[in-house]
């Protein structure tokens, strides 16, 4: 997803003259060449992550429309005031694109991990968030949605989907229909939960657009009033968002996501995946249990 | 335009407002604004280039409070210059007006960022000010952050980028009240910014001819921090540097005897 995500910022460069590039440090070689043909729109601003995202905002106070790019954690923990302020509260659009989330860098152990990025930004109201499933979807959701004068975090992962889906921004598709029970997969999970959905008798849900949560497509594709929410981070994060979407039904709601606490070991992500129980066989057993329960 | 000839008057005028708004509401940090008024005042009467009827003007020139909870100060200003009328100053910190205890860009005609968490006011400028350099625009951007504030790490992260940047079109003014040193003292802050690379000044924050010729005459080459020199409180005997008053208001009898004061 990183080198599309060059790709996509160079081609936005060229043919959009508000847009500004601020990398904390971080992807600057892969920048190299925007860099010298863009000098006074692409900087290495440097490793001040709050001052970054409050000068973003005066840049966009004036009409530009910035991208800040670094890791997920200092990107949005570190920083968490200003996006809520400066952004959030002011009104303002930007764009916020992180590596490095959950434990994308498992080995580089807990200042490296990101988590709680999704769970907190949704706290802050008008912020959009984005969780695309591979380079492709990234390059369809940004450019859809880069200049639309609000605050959007993009995650992008080290890991990805083997196909990408037709993606919308702020709309979930309907991957699977099925009867027995509803699965909503966010973003880089589609393919475990489809691996996991075969031969089952349920829906599939895909999103990639957290906030704005589409609620509408989940009203109409939930036959069974079970769902099972499967998330790349915090378990729980859209809790609120499932059961007011299908409000007053009486729902059964499962999750497959991250546990509340520290990931103090090291290693890869496919081990942390492994110990967390978010392999594709994992998965299918909450599933089943979740359909025979 | 008023010109400095009247000053005196219009700070008897623009003290007496925030008193009496902060009485009516039961907020406001008054000496915190009186620091400033000063400097506020030769800004907008002889410095910026702003039109209170078009504020949104993209020539115009900025200023970002920093220190967001002197409202009651830039309130003043503002009405005074006509940004919006002077009665709305009594409805202060209601309910359903738009002058906070801390001020509002989308709310409030002049107030270019909405402040209040120190430490965010200087980067936005910062921001600002290569906006205005990418665009080729001439405007010229100040901010006022005050001396407590200047703890915050984003204070000096921000006179790091804007050096770096050589943003020429920058001016920090540095409200040194000193109200801080109780909790960490910032020691020689002109030779802290001096030594970040900027073109630095100390002046008598209360003496207008020094705050103009200071905010008047920017680098050409760097940001440019005015050292300013305040007393908290500034005209009023009872609140200066008396930290009893930073987030007191007056009652009536009270708002009588600073009204005599001013006087």
């Amino acid at each position: 997803m990183r080198k599309q995500f060059v790709k996509t910022v160079e081609a936005v460069l060229k043919n959009d003259p508000k847009v500004v590039l601020l990398l904390g440090d971080i992807g600057v070689w892969g920048f190299n060449n925007a860099s010298k043909l863009y000098p006074d729109r692409v900087h290495n601003i440097g490793i001040l992550e709050q001052s970054t995202i409050s000068l973003s905002a005066g840049l966009a106070m004036n009409g530009l429309i910035p991208i800040v790019h670094t890791i997920a954690p200092f990107l949005v923990e570190r920083s968490y005031e200003q996006l809520k302020l400066d952004f959030g509260y002011q009104g303002l659009g930007g764009n916020f694109v992180s590596v490095g989330s959950s434990y994308d860098y498992a080995a580089l152990g807990c200042s490296h991990h990101c988590p709680a990025d999704v769970p907190i930004l949704k706290q802050i109201p008008g912020m959009e968030i984005v969780l695309p499933g591979t380079p492709e979807e990234f390059n369809d959701l940004f450019l859809e949605s880069y200049g639309n004068g609000h605050p959007t975090y993009f995650r992008l992962s080290e890991q990805k989907n083997s196909e990408s889906q037709k993606v919308k921004f702020g709309k979930a598709t309907v991957v699977q229909k099925g009867t027995k029970a509803t699965v909503i997969a966010v973003g880089i999970l589609l393919d475990r939960v489809l691996e996991a959905s075969k031969n089952l008798d349920v829906t599939v849900l895909y999103y990639t657009t957290l906030a704005p949560f589409d609620s509408a497509i989940l009203k109409k594709n939930c036959p069974s009033n079970k769902i099972l929410v499967c998330e790349p981070y915090y378990k729980g994060t859209l809790a609120t968002e499932v059961i007011d979407a299908l409000a007053p039904r009486p729902i059964k709601i499962e999750f497959a996501g991250l546990p509340h606490k520290f990931f103090t070991n090291y290693g890869t992500a496919s081990e942390h995946d492994k110990f967390l129980k978010m392999t594709t066989g994992d998965i299918k057993n909450k599933i089943k249990k979740l359909i025979n329960g | 335009m008023h010109k400095n000839e009247h000053s005196t008057e219009y700070q008897h005028t623009l003290r007496r407002l925030i008193l009496e708004s902060a009485t009516t509401s039961g907020e406001g940090h008054i000496p915190s604004a009186f620091s400033i008024l000063d400097i506020l005042w030769v800004l907008y009467d002889q410095v910026l280039n702003i039109d209170p009827k078009n504020p949104n003007d993209d020539k115009r020139d900025r200023l970002i409070v920093s220190k967001g909870h002197a409202s009651l100060g830039i309130y003043a200003v503002l009405a005074e210059k006509g940004f919006f009328k002077t009665s709305e100053l009594l409805n202060f910190a209601k309910f359903n007006n738009s002058l906070g205890g801390h001020p509002d860009r989308n709310k409030v005609p002049g107030i270019e960022a909405s402040t209040g968490s120190l430490g965010h006011g200087f980067p936005m400028a910062v921001g600002i000010a290569m906006a205005l350099k990418i665009k080729k625009n001439k405007a010229k951007v100040f901010v006022i952050i005050g001396d407590g504030e200047s703890n915050e790490g984003t204070v000096w992260e921000s006179a790091l980028l804007a050096s770096h940047h050589e943003l020429s079109n920058l001016c920090c003014i540095i409200d040194y009240n000193h109200s801080n040193d109780k909790a960490l003292k910032l020691g020689n802050l002109r030779k802290k910014f001096e030594s970040f690379g900027w073109e630095t000044r100390t002046i008598n924050g209360h003496n207008h001819k020094e705050i103009y010729t200071s905010l008047s005459t920017l680098s050409a080459t760097r940001p440019t921090a005015i050292i300013a020199e305040t007393i908290k409180g500034k005209g009023s005997k009872t609140m200066e540097n008396n930290h009893a008053w930073h987030h007191k208001t007056p009652n009536k009898e009270e708002l009588e005897s600073l009204l005599k004061e001013l006087a």
